[in-house]
């Protein structure tokens, strides 16, 4: 059994402005964490410092025995080139890069595997589309196929749902509902607190510091979230000038 | 008859056969290159680099004289030396890549045109930018077809991660990377396609043979294997087409194979399957009715 993932005292900077500031905590292991936060809060670059694409400026990520091909991530849709001319089998398929790689084969039954998870998340019968001539919701839908074959014990997703319909929604809920099942660490940038409350035991409230981390009742309060939103507006004007070896402030107890 | 216009000048001429085989390799190795730069949205940067490798050929044009081994290598350096700096330039400052490399190509290109036109003439000048296919000598046809094996092998081991980093560059980042190296690896086998276009097509006309048969292949072909095929298709054919107008009609033979892949691109605009307008224009009809 590895040991969850955590946080120490972690700070990311973007521009050297700091982005998330002594940041410290435990994800609860095999379970679902929302990350919820206003916009700005950090909630996407404390991903990034997760998969490991963000070097932390100070305190650090501890992935326990983790390598790369045991965290699974989805980044906003704005990173990807939907124009691309690539078909959406090819595209589940990259799920297997760890198995194919450069120049690796793949075998029948990778492809069978693939099938299987487009068949999952209702979209059976479009591996020989284009990518770019799904919807944003059936684009969505086969990202998610792509996780499904990359069957990482840690799954990342970055605001997965925004501008999809219901129905798209309910569908890959139910699969990360799924993935909770099968035991593995899911870990979402959220923006609609009925689905974290529904879905997600665990939320972490983010604004810049961690406000609040728990279950997801005692963590999205009125208190918290109205401090979170004046946390997110008057940061950076009160935000006192950070020495490397001061101690982290209040909100977020460095763990030892 | 058919025999006299299709192949004749060809059977009859070493120069022409020399010719033919050089621009068929080259178009092999450009066509997909092309592509790539089509689909990663660098269509410009193509045209940058043939700019930038200008005052390495002209250095080298200078000190060795009309060498094709000299100004290739000059070139090459020039070529690489512009592709490292827009790179470091746009990670570690905030302009993008595309602003970074004009800003280079144009320096580039000025220093060229002035170290040619200071030590050098106008018909160098000339020669470097627009080539003369009709003197490619067998040194020049061993060179262009080690510049096409090596981008063609290349271009196979490099497939997946450049498809990769096209598509979602931040995955690849995510499992293990690659996708810089990719990238470097791919400038430089521009830069090198475009060297070996420079004897004989010219810097310039080089770029033509890149990008139109890239461009065209998008109205035909929705596939990435089907997208290639056509590319070097079309590349392959105008190189053929364009060599006998200039043998027929007494034309530089350069520009007449960039604008027959000009005349192919012309017609699928309007014929091609994805995107001609025809198509657009028969569809709208039946969307009417």
């Amino acid at each position: 059994m590895t040991s969850p993932l955590r946080i120490e005292n972690l700070t990311l900077t973007y521009h050297r402005h700091p982005v998330v500031h002594h940041a410290s905590g435990e994800f609860a292991q095999g379970e679902a964490t929302a990350l919820v936060g206003p916009n700005g809060a950090g909630k996407s670059t404390l991903m990034k410092a997760l998969v490991g694409l963000l070097k932390p400026n100070h305190g650090r990520v501890d992935f326990g025995q983790r390598t790369r091909r045991d965290i699974a991530y989805l980044p906003q849709q704005a990173a990807i080139d939907r124009s691309f001319p690539l078909s959406v089998a090819d595209c589940v398929q990259l799920g297997h890069w760890h198995g194919s790689g450069w120049f690796g084969k793949v075998s029948h039954r990778a492809r069978h595997q693939a099938e299987h998870a487009l068949e999952a998340v209702g979209l059976a019968g479009f591996e020989s589309r284009n990518v770019d001539e799904l919807s944003a919701g059936q684009f969505q839908r086969v990202l998610f196929a792509r996780i499904l074959l990359q069957d990482a014990p840690v799954i990342l997703l970055d605001e997965p749902f925004t501008a999809l319909d219901s129905k798209t929604t309910a569908d890959l809920l139910a699969v990360i509902d799924r993935w909770r099942q099968e035991g593995r660490t899911i870990i979402a940038v959220l923006h609609d607190f009925e689905q974290v409350r529904s879905h997600f035991a665990h939320t972490l409230l983010l604004a810049k510091e961690v406000i609040a981390w728990g279950a997801t009742d005692s963590v999205l309060t009125p208190h918290n979230l109205a401090r979170a939103n004046a946390m997110a507006q008057a940061w950076d004007e009160r935000a006192p000038v950070c020495h490397r070896d001061d101690p982290a402030p209040e909100a977020a107890p460095a763990v030892r | 008859m058919l025999y006299q216009l299709l192949w004749q000048p060809f059977d009859e001429f070493a120069f022409m056969r020399h010719a033919l085989v050089g621009c068929l390799a080259l178009a092999l190795g450009c066509a997909p290159i092309g592509l790539f730069l089509v689909l990663r949205r660098m269509s410009l940067v193509g045209d940058a680099m043939s700019h930038a490798i200008l005052p390495g050929a002209a250095i080298a044009f200078i000190l060795y004289g009309l060498s094709l081994t000299a100004m290739s290598i000059g070139g090459l350096i020039a070529g690489i030396v512009v592709i490292l700096a827009a790179g470091l330039v746009s990670r570690g400052t905030r302009l993008k890549e595309d602003a970074s490399f004009a800003a280079f190509y144009l320096v580039s290109l000025a220093s060229g045109v002035l170290l040619v036109s200071k030590w050098g003439n106008n018909v160098d000048l000339m020669h470097i930018l627009f080539g003369s296919v009709l003197a490619v000598d067998s040194t020049a046809l061993l060179f262009l077809a080690v510049v096409s094996s090596i981008t063609v092998i290349a271009l196979a081991l490099l497939y997946r991660p450049l498809v990769v980093e096209s598509f979602d560059p931040d995955f690849l980042r995510a499992n293990g990377g690659g996708g810089t190296f990719a990238h470097l690896a791919f400038l430089v086998l521009v830069v090198l396609n475009l060297v070996a276009g420079f004897q004989a097509l010219g810097t310039l006309m080089a770029v033509g043979l890149m990008m139109l048969p890239a461009a065209t292949a998008r109205l035909w072909a929705r596939s990435l294997g089907g997208l290639i095929g056509v590319a070097v298709g079309i590349a392959l054919g105008s190189s053929y087409c364009g060599l006998l107008v200039s043998y027929h009609a007494d034309l530089p033979s350069g520009p007449a194979i960039v604008l027959s892949a000009g005349i192919a691109y012309a017609l699928s605009l309007l014929a091609g399957r994805e995107g001609g307008l025809v198509w657009r224009w028969l569809r709208s009809r039946h969307l009417e009715r």
